[in-house]
């Protein structure tokens, strides 16, 4: 059977009639999902929705090689359906999603838990979600064995989450990480929008990544509701996309430094992170983007006396920023502490789907603005930026390198903005239609899908922050690491517990 | 080293001058919303409609904007006809009470010090436990950023600790979601007494674009006393630091 057949497809922020996607049968859905993964396609996202007789599963497959995402869906029978997990890793997070949500039982899962304690979705559904935190954590045993538990809540200004570590004095075997605190039901509230709020929830599903949520969402608006978002529009996204980027990566190194206690970079970059917020406060009047991007375009344009500021501005803070990172890479004591330390096999990051810079890091190149180009990035390109080693050192460095491709797009698009209206209205959701939305936000992918039923709402609305595929990533950086390097490994993914958590 | 001083000298000095010297805010900052019913057109509801949070009232007393619920997005102000509802560039919007942040006319009352006996022990040495319950982490990274060399909160004796059990009071942000109750409840409990609540943020206070869900709580008032609230969505650093610096007497009531 040809996988033509198995699947629609269709580009990243576009659409296709939800009646147009292939129902198979549960057999003949995992043989596809498999088959699309042995092709290196990945799985963006898999999850239940009420359709058919009960339930139907969703996949989307993202197929870097032709830019194309593949979807498609099988009819769940009764409660429960076999597990792919033990034949493809990567939907290990999504069955168990899958099973908490709906209460339909992946059978075979190895590792069936709670993924965010969240109560049940299903209409009806007495089933209470356990206790927070009260779980049965895989455990080692032995004389010598001892266990750790951090959190909730944790030392810093930081989200909560659970970890439990199983150590061997120092070493750590295992570390296993409980999410679920910032549940607040922001993906259940997406459905049945568009509303007054739906912006604002995508704002608010992480809050650093204001603008690459806010642009995923629009992207599927404008998608189901046909609207033609203006070049300047697209230009100003990217130029905010860019700028998070910044923010956020400067902010990581600074804090990776801090980590290894080396001071100087640790407060350089504490001040430039603000540096970069500001720098998209000038364009919004919000240091994280809140009321730019808006469905049909921009909330706000950039006028050429700040155009001309941004450069400026722009400049000066590379120049620091240059200072403060090119200082950790010549100082032996914060690269012996980088190097080696939280080391991700390549072939675990495959098996598992990571994706942003922790993917890149490890030597696999992904990145939804070169693989699957849509808005400005259709126009205008960065090259993808890798590195080989998976450790700690490399995830700063991808960060380093990312943060100079940022600059140089960000300069070039402020510099020759296209003219034009910078919003268009957004006419009215069409029924029955389905859009895929990928971003590159500073994690990783952000992936949104959503389907209109008959009367143009939100039938289904399913978000994947980046940290949903990476967390499992940290968990594997911490294999025989000592415990006290789990700060800086945590800091070197800087996962999201709200994007995880929705 | 050499190298470590050439980039310390090219970093310059950063730290902002505030209070003393007026903190410089982006031209399309949107802080205290001014309000002016005279404008309103009979039977208008423009605004009301289009705020996402219900923020906006319409009542015996004219009209009126719940700081502590608004997003500062400015979807009413876009939807008035009039100009009658705009945001300004006022940063200091902190108040001592739920019903000082709803705003009639313009934004009049400002945060009251803690009372003298307060003062006496946490003026000059102020130890936070912050406390994330479900927050976006925009209001926790701009909390975090007082830290940095820019606000240098450590030189007003302000820091966040570790342990609840070093700690003055708790900092919170997030709606405050059914997962999180109990770990904040366990946390208040561990900060000894006397102590103070600061709610950071819109979800903090009235549980923000989530009020209303039935996965949290909307906000932290309904499990603690709250001792201070400072509006945002998430509120500027400034704003913050504004508040906490007024909550110690280092900023006079009647400034602004």
């Amino acid at each position: 059977m040809s996988l033509g057949s198995q699947f629609a497809s269709l580009y990243n922020g576009a659409t296709l009639e939800l009646s147009s996607v292939p129902v198979l049968s549960m057999e003949s859905f995992h043989e596809a999902i498999l088959q699309g993964t042995a092709r290196d396609w990945r799985v963006s996202a898999l999850f239940a929705a009420p359709g058919g007789k009960g339930y139907r599963l969703w996949a989307v497959l993202a197929a870097d090689d032709d830019a194309l995402l593949h979807v498609s869906s099988a009819d769940v029978e009764g409660d429960s359906f076999p597990s792919l997990t033990p034949d493809c890793p990567q939907v290990h997070l999504f069955e168990r999603e899958v099973f908490e949500q709906h209460g339909l039982r992946p059978v075979g899962h190895p590792w069936l838990k709670p993924v965010r304690f969240q109560p049940p979705l299903r209409a009806g559904s007495e089933v209470k979600p356990p206790r927070i935190g009260t779980f049965e954590p895989y455990r080692v045993e032995g004389e010598e064995i001892h266990e750790v538990a951090v959190g909730p809540v944790h030392a810093g200004v930081i989200e909560p989450g659970h970890f439990r570590f199983q150590c061997h004095g120092e070493q750590v075997f295992h570390l296993e990480i409980m999410l679920g605190y910032q549940h607040r039901g922001v993906e259940r509230a997406l459905v049945g929008g568009p509303g007054k709020r739906s912006i604002h929830y995508a704002e608010t599903l992480a809050g650093d990544t204001t603008v690459g949520h806010a642009t995923a969402y629009c992207q599927i608006l404008e998608a189901l509701s046909g609207a033609r978002v203006p070049a300047r529009a697209l230009a100003i996204r990217g130029i905010a996309l860019e700028l998070e980027r910044l923010a956020n990566h400067t902010g990581d190194l600074g804090a990776l430094a801090g980590d290894v206690a080396f001071l100087p970079t640790a407060a350089f970059c504490g001040r430039l992170r603000g540096d970069w917020l500001n720098l998209t406060a000038q364009i919004c009047g919000s240091r994280f983007g809140r009321g730019l991007v808006r469905p049909g375009g921009v909330g706000l344009d950039i006028d050429a006396p700040r155009a001309e500021s941004m450069l400026e501005r722009a400049t000066a803070a590379l120049k620091d920023v240059s200072s403060a990172a090119n200082l950790l890479w010549s100082t032996p004591s914060v690269m012996a502490r980088f190097e080696d330390t939280g080391t991700v096999q390549r072939k675990d990051a495959e098996a598992l789907g990571l994706v942003g810079v922790a993917a890149r890091a490890c030597g696999v190149s992904r990145d939804v603005r070169h693989d699957f180009p849509a808005g400005i990035w259709q126009f205008s390109h960065v090259p993808v930026s890798t590195w080989q080693a998976g450790d700690v050192f490399s995830r700063a460095y991808v960060r380093w390198l990312e943060i100079q491709r940022s600059v140089e797009f960000m300069r070039e698009q402020v510099d020759s903005l296209p003219s034009g209206p910078s919003r268009v209205e957004c006419p009215p959701t069409v029924p029955g239609r389905l859009a895929v939305s990928l971003v590159e936000g500073w994690r990783g992918e952000v992936c949104h899908v959503a389907a209109t039923g008959p009367d143009g709402r939100f039938a289904f609305y399913k978000v994947v922050d980046p940290s949903f595929h990476n967390w499992t990533g940290l968990a594997m950086a911490l294999r025989n690491q000592q415990i006290s390097d789990f700060p800086l490994c945590n800091k070197s993914f800087n996962l999201s517990y709200c994007g995880h958590d929705l | 080293m050499l190298r470590l001083l050439l980039a310390r000298l090219q970093q310059g000095h950063r730290t902002i001058g505030f209070p003393a010297v007026e903190p410089t805010l982006p031209d399309r900052f949107r802080g205290a919303p001014t309000l002016d019913p005279t404008k309103c057109p009979d039977g208008c509801n423009e605004c009301v409609a289009a705020c996402p949070t219900d923020a906006l009232v319409v009542d015996g007393k004219g009209l009126g904007l719940d700081m502590g619920k608004c997003l500062f997005c400015i979807e009413c102000a876009s939807a008035c006809p009039t100009g009658a509802v705009a945001f300004g560039p006022g940063y200091s919007l902190a108040t001592r009470t739920r019903e000082d942040l709803v705003v009639r006319g313009q934004v009049d009352r400002r945060a009251a010090a803690l009372d003298e006996k307060m003062r006496s022990l946490f003026g000059r040495s102020l130890k936070l436990r912050q406390v994330s319950a479900a927050g976006c982490n925009a209001c926790e990274a701009d909390v975090n950023v007082l830290n940095t060399v820019v606000f240098d909160l450590g030189r007003f004796g302000i820091q966040f600790v570790a342990s609840p059990r070093h700690a003055d009071g708790l900092l919170i942000t997030g709606p405050v979601s059914e997962n999180m109750r109990e770990a904040l409840l366990k946390t208040y409990e561990a900060v000894p007494d006397p102590k103070i609540v600061i709610a950071v943020g819109a979800c903090a206070i009235s549980g923000g674009p989530y009020a209303g869900h039935p996965e949290q709580h909307d906000g932290a008032a309904r499990f603690v006393p709250v001792d201070m609230y400072i509006p945002g969505c998430p509120p500027h650093p400034i704003t913050i630091l504004d508040g906490l610096l007024r909550l110690l007497g280092r900023i006079d009531e009647g400034k602004r």
